[in-house]
């Protein structure tokens, strides 16, 4: 019993030790007991200006809202814009060559099945401050800098 | 057969022998009322999303794949029924409509769709009916909401306006033609116009 009592003082002791050090976490600065409030969501960027990468191999940001965009084996509503053919009427940037090599560096006739799921790399970005600071520089930067 | 059509002409040429010309008259009228308002209200109450969806291919297959889309759920809480869209507004048109549910009520009886493989195999006939049906009345049913003399292109997004007032504005194209999938999933798009 005395055992036992000398645990759960020592885990209460320990929680309130922890809980006093600024720990940053997703959570923020809300003890573990307390219900903290949660930040309101964060409205998707609508500006239709496309946005300059970090880095050449970066995947371009999505632009405008995606909401409710079907992508599946049977339709794929970006390329109804994207698509080669599409970009006349729609003006849309076509996804890039790459998208129609395999594996193996042969061009296919149309997007590789490996580069369909656009959403895997091509996101939306949202209206808000980042939740972390950032010092990245691109690389012109850098070199300009030294 | 004949001698009873004629023994009934008989009896509706000659003037009534028991009931009074008022009876009928007002007796005529109110039946009249009571049947029209019956009828009316007989199509109203199928013309309810509580109707359409008492079938479970209608409850488990479309109504649940409309619920995340903006029809269903948005900002300002307005949102369309499945006759909004399914069914033409005025009435000639509307019970022509129902006519054709006909087949569709064969359809139930008979389980054409009753298993979701059955409805997702059937999906792209289905689908290619609506969309017929909305590009031969220049996408009706989105515009009785949807109406494009009181669209405001600056209030959209540069893409949207852009898009709007070069397909939509000289009716080079019709809602459907680009909003296809608005509010349930698309069948296979293979070979239809605009998709890859």
């Amino acid at each position: 019993m005395k055992t036992y009592a000398f645990i759960i003082v020592l885990a209460v002791a320990a929680t309130a030790a922890w809980a006093a050090e600024p720990i940053a976490t997703l959570r923020g600065p809300a003890s573990l007991i307390e219900q903290a409030t949660a930040p309101s969501m964060a409205k998707v960027s609508n500006t239709d200006l496309r946005r300059m990468r970090n880095y050449p191999e970066q995947p371009p940001t999505i632009p405008h809202l995606i909401r409710d965009y079907q992508i599946d084996r049977n339709a794929n509503k970006c390329l109804s814009c994207h698509s080669r053919r599409a970009t006349v009427d729609s003006r849309a940037p076509m996804v890039s060559i790459t998208h129609f090599m395999n594996r193996d560096g042969q061009f296919l006739a149309s997007v590789s099945p490996r580069r369909y799921f656009c959403t895997q790399c091509h996101v939306t970005q949202q209206v808000t401050k980042p939740l972390v600071g950032n010092s990245f520089v691109d690389i012109d930067s850098a070199l300009s800098n030294e | 057969m004949w001698s009873l059509a004629k023994e009934y002409w008989r009896v509706l040429t000659r003037p009534s022998v028991h009931f009074s010309l008022g009876f009928l008259t007002f007796g005529g009228f109110l039946a009249g009322v009571i049947f029209w308002g019956g009828f009316n209200t007989a199509l109203e109450v199928s013309n309810t999303e509580a109707f359409c969806t008492g079938c479970h291919e209608m409850s488990d297959n479309v109504y649940q794949e409309l619920k995340p889309t903006i029809h269903y759920t948005n900002r300002s809480g307005v949102r369309a029924t499945c006759p909004d869209c399914h069914v033409p507004h005025d009435w000639t048109n509307k019970i022509a409509r129902k006519m054709q549910a006909t087949k569709e009520v064969w359809g139930k009886v008979f389980g054409i769709i009753d298993t979701r493989e059955k409805f997702v195999a059937k999906r792209r006939e289905l689908a290619e009916h609506e969309w017929a049906r909305l590009e031969a009345n220049n996408s009706l049913e989105c515009r009785n909401c949807h109406n494009f003399s009181y669209m405001d292109l600056t209030r959209q997004s540069p893409r949207a306006s852009e898009a709007h007032e070069e397909f939509l504005t000289g009716g080079k194209k019709t809602c459907i033609d680009c909003h296809k999938g608005i509010a349930h999933e698309l069948p296979d798009m293979t070979g239809v116009p605009g998709w890859q």
